[in-house]
């Protein structure tokens, strides 16, 4: 074990979570975070170090890990093989899909999606960053700002995650220098000023001896700021939904053909954006009937009003016809209504893209055929260069397309609605899932 | 459990969300889903969460049991109330019935458990009834290899989970497309801790199985582990067998779960206790301690 200021979990006593009361528990709210970095970044150590130092780690997990580490022959216990789930990484020892992770603290409960670093493994990042409320990008301080880092940060910026924290992470192996730090920072500023992300923080730290990290480090007495902890702690969410443009995605109807609930009709879904109230005039796209919304039922609850990501039932003043893969939004406030959608295109299949085939597509609740009709470019996601000429899209690939639709789609775009802004692609023969879109709006 | 004055939602209410549009989902895709019921905590809590997606509707499902015949008869007798109170179709596949067709076999090895039978007896019942998604409690915190298994898991036509060719799965949008014979797990607890399972079960005031909370009964201290003494599981030459204050934190086969040592006998007491606690809910599963990645290699040949 090297030496270190933080604790040492091979001798450490009491490894097991801090009690949380019941009544701060009810009231704890949930961040989804991503960490972009690779295993040479320290990402897994320092995801072991969060968990470790907030008490998320059970003894027997620990003791599995001890053993591990020592059989490996591994200096120290290696916090990284508690994040490394499948036998192939242990013997690799490196990260190879999306892990998920939890832990809490009094104030939260966190999820975080750990993804690879490496470029062969955009499409994981892409889909950690998918749920994602906050991104941590991780850089080495002996490093700096590299092409990986402005790959993580275009994505995390693509796939529209309000808030950034950019750790400067092996900070002991620059002397804990807050030249070298303010350096980093000025070039990845100088770089984010080209991208969309409205909210970034940097913390210089040291995931493997526990600087800034869970306690302020008294090895670098010139950072103001808070440690890690204390940010995802404390950092604003709750604005991060869309409670204006109400839509709601209808996903299953409910009929109970029973004697007890003769002339119950349901519509199911999950909230995807705005607030619904009881009384509120919506119309049903796509027949364009308008009602009121009767009653917002939640098993043996009824609700005055629903809001992202709610899952209810809401039923109509008026029996309309409405079926699965509509959407109920309001009158003087719709999606865009179309078949021809220009979107950004994540590839995730070995078999590439070409222009003019179909696929099968889903969005919100709706699943039909697309054809792409055209790829405008192919972007490189280390430079922000548009290649005008491509003419494929190959695996972790990202590029301008647009689609035409079997069916007209309800849409948002992305920007605006991640739910209503997003869809998959699904490979008609293989029925994996080949592509991930973000819609810029109608083609 | 909704304090609609204020637009935020805490984390247990988010859980149940995600947890009711994945069990629609599952509805509206699938011809012929069914849910994985054990009896267990977390199934139970699937119950709950499918009658908050579905009614005053009927499930569009049954419940299935896998039932190894090694069950705590506390379980059993908990689930025929249960059934029978929510009024929703039982499926029982039974381990002795597939030993007995010779479509699984005892374990022979030095802990005789009928896990591993489990899992041709549940492929056999899948076939069977043809069913093409099933529910599972399984959660992500249990276990490492399950850490990285995706809400919509695929399964090929001999039942396996193939951990490096997973489909991705982004934002809330499931692919559940399946050829004929093929089928999707579907974990709707995937996000949830052992520590929120305790709490929703608190808040919403659900049943659980008498063995949960504190008991006497009559035990053996094997491997520093509390096993429960049963005519399945005579204890072994030289073992003294005890009467201890025990509870179980899962209910599984009879024959592998080890007790713990508590005095919790309410939902409060068991929620300080999870708080606290040092040692991982699995930790007490002794067919996980077999080999560091035995939790990996049951669930390719198509364990829960």
């Amino acid at each position: 074990m090297p030496a270190s200021r933080a604790t040492n979990p091979a001798t450490e006593p009491s490894a097991g979570p801090k009690p949380v009361s019941r009544e701060r528990y009810l009231h704890m709210d949930l961040l989804r975070l991503l960490t972009c970095g690779s295993v040479d970044d320290g990402k897994s150590t320092l995801i072991g170090r969060l968990l470790y130092d907030s008490k998320s780690i059970f003894e027997d997990q620990l003791e599995a890990v001890q053993r591990t580490s020592l059989s490996r022959g591994d200096k120290h216990i290696n916090l990284a093989l508690l994040t490394d789930g499948l036998r192939a990484e242990r013997e690799q020892g490196i990260t190879i899909d999306v892990a998920y992770r939890y832990f809490a603290t009094p104030r939260r409960k966190f999820i975080i999606a750990d993804t690879p670093g490496h470029v062969q493994y955009t499409r994981n990042m892409v889909t950690g960053a998918s749920t994602a409320n906050l991104a941590l990008v991780l850089i080495d301080a002996r490093h700096g700002v590299i092409e990986q880092t402005h790959r993580h940060s275009i994505i995390a910026s693509m796939l529209r995650i309000p808030h950034m924290v950019v750790c400067v992470n092996k900070m002991d192996l620059v002397g804990y220098s807050e030249d070298r730090y303010e350096e980093i920072r000025a070039d990845f500023e100088s770089f984010a000023a080209r991208l969309e992300i409205s909210d970034i923080s940097f913390i210089p730290m040291s995931a493997l001896h526990g600087d800034n990290v869970v306690e302020r480090s008294d090895n670098m007495r010139w950072y103001q700021g808070a440690a890690l902890l204390h940010y995802l702690e404390n950092v604003h969410i709750a604005s991060d939904r869309d409670l204006i443009n109400c839509r709601f995605p209808v996903q299953w109807i409910i009929r109970p053909h029973s004697d007890e609930h003769h002339d119950y009709r349901g519509y199911a879904g999950r909230v995807a954006a705005g607030v619904f109230k009881v009384g509120d005039e919506i119309v049903a796209l796509p027949s364009g009937f308008q009602s009121r919304v009767k009653s917002i039922d939640h098993f043996d609850e009824k609700l005055q009003c629903c809001y992202p990501p709610l899952s209810v039932t809401i039923r109509l003043e008026d029996d309309i016809d409405i079926s699965r893969g509509d959407m109920l939004c309001r009158p003087d406030n719709r999606p865009h209504t179309g078949q021809d959608i220009e979107a950004m295109l994540v590839w995730m299949s070995d078999q590439p893209m070409q222009p003019r085939h179909k696929y099968a597509l889903r969005h919100t609740t709706r699943a039909v055929r697309c054809l792409v009709t055209q790829l405008k470019y192919r972007l490189n996601i280390s430079t922000l260069h548009r290649d005008l000429d491509a003419t494929q899209l190959g695996l972790n690939e990202i590029g301008r397309v647009t689609l035409r639709t079997t069916q007209p789609l309800f849409f948002d775009s992305y920007h605006r609605c991640r739910t209503t802004g997003s869809f998959i692609l699904v490979d008609e023969t293989s029925n994996t899932t080949v592509g991930a879109g973000m819609i810029l709006g109608p083609a | 459990m909704h304090e609609l004055a204020r637009y935020n939602l805490s984390h247990l209410q988010v859980l149940e969300s995600e947890a009711i549009h994945i069990m629609r989902e599952v509805a509206a895709q699938f011809e012929r889903p069914a849910l994985m019921f054990s009896g267990g905590k977390d199934s139970i809590v699937m119950v709950r969460l499918a009658e908050k997606a579905f009614r005053p509707a009927r499930f569009p499902f049954p419940l299935l049991h896998i039932d190894t015949g090694h069950n705590f008869p506390e379980a059993i007798e908990f689930r025929d109330k249960l059934v029978e109170q929510i009024g929703e179709r039982l499926i029982v596949a039974s381990v002795e019935d597939a030993i007995k067709r010779g479509i699984a076999a005892e374990d022979p090895g030095p802990m005789p458990s009928r896990n591993r039978a489990q899992i041709p007896t549940l492929l056999d019942a899948i076939e069977r009834h043809e069913f093409d998604a099933l529910f599972g409690g399984a959660r992500r915190d249990e276990e490492k290899a399950r850490a990285k298994e995706r809400i919509f898991s695929f399964r090929d036509e001999f039942g396996q989970w193939d951990p490096k060719n997973q489909r991705p799965e982004l934002w809330h949008l499931y692919n559940g497309r399946i050829r004929k014979g093929e089928h999707i797990r579907v974990f709707p607890l995937s996000n949830w801790t052992e520590m929120d399972v305790w709490q929703y079960i608190a808040i919403e005031e659900i049943a659980v199985p008498s063995i949960y909370f504190s008991h006497e009964r009559d035990i053996v201290h094997r491997n520093g582990q509390i096993i429960p003494v049963s005519d399945f599981f005579p204890p072994r030459d030289g073992e003294q067998v005890v009467r201890k204050t025990v509870r179980f934190r899962t209910v599984g086969d009879m024959t592998c779960t080890a007790g713990v040592d508590s005095p919790a006998s309410t939902l409060e007491h068991i929620i300080a206790e999870v708080a606290a606690a040092r040692a991982s809910e699995r930790g007490a599963r002794l067919d996980d301690k077999l080999s560091e990645a035995a939790m990996e290699d049951r669930k390719k040949e198509g364990y829960f």
